[in-house]
């Protein structure tokens, strides 16, 4: 910290609405390809899993093993490959959310209760009305609860990126705070970094009300 | 092939054995940054997570503790210590100091909060048996509560030192070396060799720690609740929504 600055710069943040508006819109794009992408690879996932029960011990520990890489290392590796890119971050980041939409998705589906499954069969549903009618709904609760873990990890990974060039709110405060010394956009960056994972908790909470009228009901 | 080769050269070439730069000197700092702040991380964390288990008072302070934990970034951690270091040791501020600040508070939460989980599932009636057998209440902690509940305990402490060996890196940022050093420099330079190989090291650093501490894990559990099948006087611990383990 230069002698004489303050912690805390009110003016400098009204001074740089502009910029802060430019670093969370680059956060939360960075963040939504990675979830929206994530999402999609594990939803696959779980459906093959449940078609072939087998192949789950295997995917856990590939992803198990990806998981416990460090985020910093994680996102560097494949700079030989994928360059100074997108690309190179999302790999990473996706690969993080795989490991928790995954065991979410697959815990959902099989605690489906057998006998809800045998009423459907009873009923005459085939199989992917089954799923989509039935067992998708009654793992919504679990399989959001992922969602939300898995949204506000990136949210806090996403930070790093901008060691590799992905700007952020991890350019506030590395680049800005803590290269130029300037602790503001440091403090800054952080308190948005909380706020937003805690807004998009929220709203993936309500979504999750929203999704399952009839928890409500029942509460009710 | 070819890169893998580079890799390779990089790791033999002497240049990187010797000097401010040596790879030694990176692992070391490395090392004694990571062990010095879990260190103190856990003598922080621990006897509060003990205080709150055993007596069930701040339970609120426990779950607020794991909520900011798993909401600021590791970097966050970083760059917040970073301006009070140097704001209160100037120089002397940069470096280690920052770096130590910013992993201790890294290294917190998850002992707090799985050490308080560990105790709050410790049977009721296992208390009562022991104060019935006259133990007081140092005792009880000491001979019922923190055995039984070790597994949980040291969970905690794995996840912290996983996170920690993996936050390090960033204690380059604040010129604290490390083999985030080298990673720094690769993309300074656009040396890809470079990062590689220090992405690799830093990999296999944080999954050896993984690996020491489930052994340790392992073995510190008493051989009585490790019998009884999954430590049958546990609960799983009830914490808020959420995965114990997040990636650093």
């Amino acid at each position: 910290m230069t002698e004489g600055e303050p912690l805390f710069r009110l003016d400098w943040v009204l001074q740089h609405l502009d910029m802060l508006w430019q670093r969370i819109g680059e956060h939360i794009l960075v963040t939504v390809i990675a979830v929206a992408a994530g999402f999609v690879i594990s939803f696959g996932l779980a459906l093959a899993v449940r078609r072939y029960p087998f192949i789950y011990g295997p995917i856990l520990a590939i992803s198990g093993i990806l998981y416990a890489i460090p985020s910093i290392a994680l996102f560097v590796l494949f700079i030989p490959i994928t360059g100074l890119s997108l690309l190179t971050a999302e790999i990473a980041l996706v690969s993080y959310t795989l490991v928790i939409l995954v065991r979410n998705m697959v815990t959902g589906l099989r605690g489906v209760p057998p006998e809800v499954i045998e009423a459907a069969r009873g009923m005459g549903y085939t199989d992917r009305q089954r799923l989509w009618r039935v067992e998708l709904p009654i793992a919504m609760p679990i399989i959001v609860a992922g969602l939300r873990i898995a949204t506000v990890t990136t949210i806090g990974l996403v930070t790093i990126a901008t060691l590799i060039g992905m700007g952020g709110l991890g350019y506030l405060i590395v680049n800005i705070g803590v290269q130029r010394r300037f602790p503001t956009a440091t403090i800054t960056g952080v308190v948005i970094v909380v706020l937003l994972s805690t807004a998009v908790d929220l709203g993936l909470q309500l979504l999750q009300r929203r999704l399952t009228p009839w928890a409500r009901a029942h509460e009710a | 092939m070819d890169f893998l080769a580079q890799v390779l050269a990089w790791f033999t070439d002497p240049a990187n054995w010797t000097g401010n730069n040596a790879i030694p000197l990176r692992l070391w700092q490395h090392l004694s940054l990571s062990v010095v702040s879990l260190a103190v991380g856990v003598a922080i964390a621990l006897p509060i997570g003990l205080y709150i288990g055993h007596t069930g008072r701040g339970a609120r302070f426990a779950v607020a503790v794991s909520n900011i934990g798993r909401a600021v970034p590791s970097l966050g951690w970083l760059g917040i210590a970073y301006p009070i270091s140097t704001g209160l040791f100037q120089r002397a501020g940069i470096g280690f100091l920052p770096a130590f600040i910013g992993l201790v508070a890294l290294a917190i939460p998850p002992i707090v909060t799985n050490t308080y989980a560990g105790l709050r599932a410790v049977d009721d009636e296992l208390r009562e048996a022991a104060r019935g057998m006259g133990m007081h209440e140092l005792q009880l902690l000491m001979r019922v509560e923190v055995p039984v509940a070790l597994t949980v305990i040291l969970a905690g402490i794995r996840v912290s030192a996983v996170a920690v060996v993996a936050t390090a890196p960033l204690a380059a940022l604040v010129g604290g070396g490390t083999l985030g050093a080298y990673i720094l420099q690769g993309l300074a330079l656009s040396d890809e060799v470079r990062v590689f190989a220090a992405a690799v090291m830093v990999a296999l650093l944080a999954i050896l720690t993984e690996l020491a501490f489930a052994w340790l894990q392992r073995r510190a559990v008493s051989p009585g609740l490790a019998a009884a099948g999954d430590a049958s006087w546990v609960e799983p611990p009830q914490l808020p929504a959420g995965p114990a383990i997040v990636p650093s």
